[in-house]
């Protein structure tokens, strides 16, 4: 299905949204105002906005500890986000769980997760929440290359097909897994291999571009509202940032020939190329829309400065949920 | 739905009656039970469906509830307890099966990393009304895979709930409560106690968790036992009292997390001994924990230093010739207990 003016601008909204509030987030932190880890999302925005744009709110997603893209495109407040980046106490958990553990369940983000793997069993819990209720809700696992080689991503895929759950699996493979090349750890080509060992329909798809992405998750969770269980995306990307950190080139493990060749790709630059080319969305739409996630960004940066560090006395709460 | 808002009947712990059910049994009524009362409420895991668990936990629920609501699923530890967590997070109230304690481990990552913290990390906005349902215990020449009893790794982890039941009136109870918590539980039902009857009540009814049962009061020695170390501490109290005019205080905590250290810290001080009895090995297990906080408040009150009577450190050995010197026992109970009285053990 051919998207809709509404929907290509959706995409260029929600790829700009992520970049413009990654970018921030990496100058905070190279000026030592963020705390922790910071894996950031750059390159790889059209996956998670293709996606998120094709879903409805209902549908859940369960993400990974890179993870802000995720939260961005299912529609996240950023000033909760920065601050919750920045470890303050309006951040999205209270400065409780920082960039690894960044969630809104009103938005039907169900966190992302530090651990590998991690997250797909939980998406697979909601989609089965979602097909006991009778609903047409679907549940959307994002994990990267990497997490499919853990036992978690294969007990989770394999019950999610085995008991026809309405889940959405897309592979985000980046080709790398933290600092190793994708080939040294498996010896297949394409992830989406995999898929058929699943008895899933599997397809692979241009991660650099939102509007491939978009159709093919359309198809994915049009099969899983439709009762056909789940299917398999591999989404073909690469981060523009080092696993961790800001630092994009002079890396031991991969060649700055190949971030620059990758770059050439950029989703939002091909993006943008594309739809002023065809006459759909001028470049000065695009040019203020830029310049309103700019303020945007901004804000959320000063709302993140300006909010406090957590109470000493929240350190203890949230613990248990206390009951009656 | 929510036990809090709707306060379901039988919230009250009742008078545990004449009627007697198995310790299986006691458990199996409480998932008949609650599952007719709440739709929100299933069952996943290996076999729990036609089957009915392998030991027979979820007997006659798939014939009433349908596989919908029990729910065969994968060997897939890691899974079964992810399904949980993200069915809970959705609002559901699950209760995930894991055949064997030992099979905790397998499935750690999803327990530990994802169900225990996931409010915390979110601030507080995640509920997890979850229920892990597990069996434990050695005894039975399972070996050294399926015979563990790992307690103490689960309750290092803040945000996880352990309980223990030691009878069939506290296993039903405490399951009930259990499911109506809206944390993560985890309930271990002892392998050697499925054909154990005692006194259950009909109608549902809940044990808080958290709260401690003095078992047997007495004024010389208080012995700290929970799950099947219970029944063996008894045996050890009653030929005590019998034979040497001891009278020892049994305190089962039912939940190992939270724990009830006020009851322990206050029969303790009443009868100024205490040791504490678990089939786990002993190092870093409960004992050094309640040892630890009750010399923290009571050490003024203590004639001698807090015992502790527990499985040796070594994996548990399948021979029962090797089996049966691994397994506290009453008599091992009496001996620890006669030590720590500063009394002569016989045969020592």
């Amino acid at each position: 299905m051919e998207p809709s003016l509404e929907t290509l601008r959706d995409l260029h909204r929600r790829m700009l949204r992520i970049r413009l509030f990654e970018e921030a987030a990496g100058r905070l932190f190279e000026g030592n105002k963020m705390p922790g880890f910071l894996h950031l999302y750059v390159g790889q925005e059209a996956v998670a906005s293709g996606v998120c744009v094709a879903m409805r709110e209902d549908d859940q997603v369960s993400s990974t500890h890179r993870g802000h893209g995720h939260l961005v495109a299912k529609g996240g407040d950023l000033s909760k986000m920065m601050a919750e980046l920045m470890g303050k106490a309006d951040g999205y958990c209270n400065g409780k769980g920082g960039s690894m553990h960044i969630c809104d369940l009103d938005l039907n983000m169900l966190g992302a997760n530090g651990i590998v793997g991690g997250g797909a069993p939980i998406a697979v819990g909601a989609g089965f929440a979602n097909k006991y209720r009778g609903n047409d809700t679907v549940s959307v696992a994002f994990f990267g290359d990497g997490s499919t080689n853990i036992g978690a991503f294969h007990e989770a895929t394999n019950m999610a097909a085995a008991l026809q759950l309405p889940v959405l699996f897309v592979c985000e493979n980046n080709e790398y897994g933290e600092y190793t090349p994708r080939h040294k750890v498996m010896a297949i080509n394409d992830v989406v291999d995999r898929a058929a060992g699943y008895g899933i329909p599997g397809v692979i798809v241009d991660g650099m571009d939102a509007i491939a992405v978009y159709e093919a998750a359309m198809e994915g969770l049009a099969r899983a509202r439709a009762g056909d269980g789940p299917t398999f995306i591999e989404a073909k990307t690469y981060r523009y940032y080092n696993h961790h950190g800001v630092q994009t080139l002079g890396m031991k493990y991969r060649t700055d020939e190949e971030v620059e060749e990758w770059k050439k790709k950029d989703c939002i630059e091909a993006f943008e190329k594309r739809v002023t080319e065809a006459g759909l969305i001028t470049a000065d739409e695009l040019a203020s829309t830029r310049a309103d996630i700019q303020a945007e960004v901004d804000a959320a940066v000063e709302f993140g400065e300006n909010s406090p560090m957590p109470d000493v006395s929240t350190l203890l709460t949230d613990v248990y949920t206390e009951m009656a | 739905m929510s036990a809090t808002e709707t306060a379901p009947a039988g919230t009250a712990a009742a008078d545990p009656g004449e009627r007697e059910l198995t310790y299986l049994g006691a458990f199996n009524e409480a998932m008949f039970q609650l599952m007719r009362q709440d739709e929100d409420i299933f069952v996943a895991g290996e076999d729990v469906g036609v089957q009915g668990g392998v030991f027979g936990s979820f007997k006659g629920l798939a014939e009433e509830f349908g596989d919908r609501r029990c729910v065969d699923t994968p060997i897939a530890e890691q899974a079964i307890v992810g399904l949980g967590i993200g069915a809970a997070v959705a609002g559901l109230r699950p209760v995930v099966d894991l055949m064997f304690m030992d099979f905790v481990m397998v499935a750690m990552d999803q327990i530990a990393n994802q169900a225990a913290k996931l409010k915390y990390m979110f601030g507080g906005k995640a509920e997890l009304p979850l229920t892990i349902t597990t069996n434990g215990g050695a005894g039975l020449s399972a070996a050294a895979q399926h015979s563990q009893s790992l307690e103490a790794m689960l309750c290092h982890v803040p945000g996880l709930k352990v309980v223990m039941p030691s009878s069939p009136y506290d296993l039903k109870g405490l399951m009930v409560a259990c499911v109506r918590d809206n944390n993560p539980t985890i309930i271990v039902k002892n392998k050697r106690m499925f054909g154990s009857t005692g006194p259950v009540p009909e109608e549902l009814y809940e044990i808080p968790l958290g709260v401690a049962n003095v078992v047997r009061e007495g004024a010389d020695i208080t012995v700290v036992a929970y799950g099947r170390m219970v029944e063996e501490s008894a045996k050890a109290a009653k030929r005590l009292s019998e034979e040497q005019g001891i009278e020892c205080e049994i305190v089962d905590p039912r939940t190992v997390q939270p724990l009830d250290t006020e009851t322990i810290v206050a029969s303790a001080k009443k009868t100024n001994r205490i040791v504490v009895v678990h089939e786990a090995v002993r190092f870093g297990g409960l004992g050094a924990e309640i040892a630890a906080q009750v010399q923290e408040e009571a050490f003024d009150y203590l004639d001698a230093p807090v015992g502790r009577i527990a499985a040796p450190f070594s994996p548990i050995p399948f021979s029962p010739g090797l089996e049966g010197h691994y397994v506290p026992n009453a008599k091992r109970i009496s001996a620890g207990i006669l030590e720590t009285l500063g009394r002569p053990v016989p045969g020592a």
